[in-house]
């Protein structure tokens, strides 16, 4: 692009009213400094990702290659980001931002590059893949085109009843498989007597329903949802979310749900994952990161959503980013953002801003107002622990990302700390 | 105000097929004006391409197509025009972007050789100049370095960028009707930002009519002065957007308005929902269309399953087409649909 500074109607002051060297703002040590949590990893977190990268060899894929070959793609560098039992995580960014990359890794449907990914307390980066039938029964994925996820040829029976029989979790024609696929039926809103239909008889919805009793066949603790909803219309839109919901809380799932619709990912997560360029430059609870973002991409995402609501939709605060996502073949440097960013500086260009710990208590040094009250303290579904444990206020935080105390996750259980990863983070109304 | 510049009244389209008649669009009627948009909401099946069709003469005439009704631009009307002429006016005088970009762009051309043909057609100038044009078309919707970017492949572009140049083909001949289906469901909330507010900038520069079909109320508040609900082919409400979304008339509507999640809103609790789904248009229900679905059917009597009710003037300019009475209507509304906002 060539001029690739956004537009804003309310366009804020270029400069902003933080000097660029103030000495709260963390360093920046290296390319990118991940916190890891070193406290004791306690029993109700499920996931724990650390560090995780993907790159996909240059020349793969369909968008590589008629762009400069070399790299390759780093789909996913150095994300880190923990998943307590029982709780959402919402992950959103535009197209291309690694958010199904990072929902393959998890399932280990594709192989990490680096870092690790810990399920249930164990490491699973690495499994053989003959050591891999056990996860994908604790691991399931709902994907978003309920079209052509189901076998057309095969009936509602066989399908869900396939991921059972692969498992060995019931013998081929028995009573018991039979009565296992009635049951998930049920649970899904279909009618048990539909065993025998095949896919075409059915409506998006439906399809939709069939997705998710196959993923639920062999009751996974983890189901990542990638867009389960995008395909469908408005109102069967909100029946699978009702029923996502009513899962979460019937058989205590852990949900990873990726979405385009953020108005969507506000309902379902207890957390939120902003991702840009294969990196997470923001991630809060739901209420913070909606009510007060601190980083200018999520600003940009949030004023871009329409309202439905046409007086308080067009007197918003309109940022308006020009062009597209860059490419993750060659990504911009040092803040993958500086492009788009209307707030760049020089040193946006030069040193990339780690994801620090923005919390109330944390380096802002003031805590925006209201935050403590609105954070959601408990996961919605039920969760073995209850009521997480709040991290203790404690003295500003002013030294580098990356020393205990701060975590890319918050304690384990609890609401997220919240972490953003720019050099001039800055609370905007955008909704 | 002046004469609507796209007059609809009673359009029906259906289509015969071995299963059956498909009534998909039955007794539409609506009008644009120029510089105003109409926001034709739906889900999908309930007729709003084929209405978009319509209109642009796209739909093959046969046996298997009957159009009813009448389409006047202008004045002319298109259902009984010839297809030549039909065709010129597309692309003279209307225009038409399409929600996948690349099904309008041909793969193996370049997007400027695609602009300057689809402008050589309706202006005699040398191809010289109609690649200056077709280049400032390309800036015009915001592509960087458009004289490059002229001898791209469609591949070449992203997703956003293929929606701005089929765009600028749209808008290379100044069409006084733009007609949008969809064009901004596959794109990123970012880019359809962008692409939102180009349409309403060359709404503003050529006084453009547009119609904005989407199933996106957000869309519609965003960008609609008018709005018409469309369920099984036919108008279920129609108004100006600041009277639907602020006081909805219709059951349909309702459902739409408090099934979708807002960004503004952290509810905790279940979603309203719709229960089934729209019906096949070759069994559309008799009566109401809506009836199997509507939680207030037993309230408006049993005509709602044998009579189709009359699209009447709720308020003056808002028409809703429902046998509740008026203040049955007013009352669930004020009790259950908009203190739920
Ligand atoms: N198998 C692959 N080979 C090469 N590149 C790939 C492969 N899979 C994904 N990528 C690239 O990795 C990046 C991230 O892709 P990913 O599918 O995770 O994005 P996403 O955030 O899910 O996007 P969307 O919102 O469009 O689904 C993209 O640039 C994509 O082109
Ligand atoms: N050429 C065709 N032949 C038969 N049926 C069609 C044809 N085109 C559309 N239909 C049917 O007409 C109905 C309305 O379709 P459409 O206008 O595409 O809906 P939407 O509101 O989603 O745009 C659907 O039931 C569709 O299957
Ligand atoms: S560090 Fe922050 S201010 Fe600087 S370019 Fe990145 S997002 Fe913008
Ligand atoms: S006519 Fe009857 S069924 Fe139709 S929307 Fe009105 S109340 Fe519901
Ligand atoms: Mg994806
Ligand atoms: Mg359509």
């Amino acid at each position: 692009m060539t001029d690739n500074h956004p537009t804003t109607e309310d366009r804020p002051a270029a400069t902003d009213d933080r000097p660029v060297a103030t000495d709260d703002r963390p360093v920046a040590t290296d390319d990118r400094p991940v916190a890891i949590d070193d406290r004791p990893v306690a029993v109700d977190e499920l996931v724990r990702v650390d560090r995780l990268t993907k790159v996909f060899p240059a020349g793969q894929g369909t968008f590589g290659r008629r762009r400069g070959a070399g790299a390759g793609v780093r789909a996913v560098d150095g994300i880190s980001f923990s998943i307590a039992r029982g709780a959402t995580l919402g992950l959103v960014g535009e197209s291309g931002s690694g958010k199904s990359t990072t929902g393959r890794l998890l399932s280990r449907l594709l192989d990490p590059t680096a870092g690790t990914v810990t399920f249930d307390g164990r490491d699973i980066t690495r499994l053989p893949s003959r050591q891999l039938r056990p996860l994908r029964r604790d691991i399931q994925m709902i994907f978003q085109d309920p079209y052509s996820s189901l076998n057309p040829r095969h009936t509602i029976g066989a399908i869900i009843a396939a991921p059972l029989r692969v498992q060995g979790l019931a013998s081929d024609s028995g009573q018991a498989m039979r009565a296992r696929v009635r049951e998930l039926l049920e649970l899904v809103g279909l009618n048990p007597e539909h065993y025998n239909r095949y896919p075409h008889e059915f409506s998006g919805g439906q399809r939709q329903r069939v997705g998710i009793a196959r993923a639920l066949a062999t009751r996974p603790k983890l189901v990542i949802a990638d867009e389960p909803v995008s395909a469908l219309d408005v109102s069967i839109r909100a029946q699978i979310i009702n029923l996502l919901d009513d899962l979460r809380a019937e058989l205590g799932l852990t949900y990873l749900f990726i979405a385009h619709d953020l108005s969507m990912v506000r309902h379902l997560s207890d957390t939120v994952a902003v991702m840009y360029l294969g990196q997470i430059v923001e991630i809060a609870d739901r209420t913070t990161l909606f009510e007060h973002s601190l980083h200018p991409y999520t600003h940009a995402l949030l004023s871009a959503v329409p309202i439905p609501d046409p007086a308080s939709t067009r007197q918003r605060d309109r940022i308006r980013l020009h062009g597209d996502v860059p490419s993750p073949r060659n990504p911009p440097s040092a803040c993958r953002f500086h492009p788009r960013c209307w707030k760049a500086q020089d040193i946006c260009r030069t040193e990339a801003p780690p994801l620090a710990d923005r919390s109330p208590a944390g380096s802002l040094g003031s805590s925006p107002a209201g935050l403590a009250d609105t954070a959601p303290t408990e996961p919605r579904g039920p969760s073995p622990t209850g009521r997480p444990d709040t991290p203790p206020p404690g003295p500003p935080d002013t030294t580098p990302a990356g020393r205990p105390g701060t975590s890319a996750t918050g304690s384990p259980g609890g609401p997220p700390r919240h972490q953003v990863a720019c050099h001039f983070p800055e609370e905007r109304t955008v909704i | 105000m002046s004469a609507p510049f796209l007059q609809v009244r009673d359009l029906s389209v259906r289509f015969t097929t071995d299963d059956g008649v498909v009534r998909a669009v039955d007794g539409l009627s609506f009008d644009v004006h120029r510089g105003r948009t109409l926001g034709i909401v739906g889900e999908s099946g309930s007729g709003k391409s084929v209405t978009s069709l319509a209109i642009m003469g796209l739909h093959r005439r046969g046996r298997r197509v009957s159009i009813d009704g009448q389409i006047r631009l202008d004045g002319e009307d298109l259902v009984t025009a010839s297809s030549a002429r039909v065709r010129a006016l597309r692309g003279q005088r209307m225009a038409m972007i399409f929600q996948d970009p690349l099904s309008a762009l041909h793969p193996q051309f370049t997007v400027g050789d695609q602009i300057v043909e689809a402008y050589r057609v309706h202006h005699r100038v040398s191809r010289a100049a109609a690649r200056r044009r077709a280049a400032e078309l390309l800036e015009l919707v915001g592509i960087p370095e458009p004289s490059r970017r002229l001898d791209d492949y469609p591949h070449q572009f992203s997703g956003g960028m293929r929606q701005r140049a089929m765009i600028a083909m749209a808008v290379s001949c100044d069409p006084a009707l733009l007609i949008a289906d969809e064009p901004t469901t596959a794109l990123d909330v970012t880019v359809q930002a962008q692409i939102l507010d180009l349409m309403r900038d060359l709404q503003r520069e050529f006084d453009t009519a547009i119609i904005l079909i989407t199933h996106d109320l957000g869309v519609v508040a965003e960008l609609g002065d008018d709005v018409l609900v469309m369920y099984a082919g036919q108008v279920m409400e129609h108004g100006s957007v600041a009277d639907v979304f602020a006081r909805p008339e219709h059951p349909y509507t309702w459902g739409l308005l408090q099934s979708v999640t807002r960004l503004d809103e952290q509810r905790d609790d279940r979603l309203r929902t719709i229960p089934g789904a729209p019906p096949s248009l070759i069994t559309v229900p008799p009566g109401c269309p809506f009836h199997p679905r509507c939680a207030y059917r037993e309230q408006a009597g049993p005509a709602t399953g044998t009579v189709r009710p009359a699209l009447v003037e709720a308020a003056p300019g808002h028409r809703v087409a429902c046998h509740l009475p008026a203040e049955v209507r007013q009352r669930i509304r004020a009790e259950e649909v908009t203190p739920a906002r």
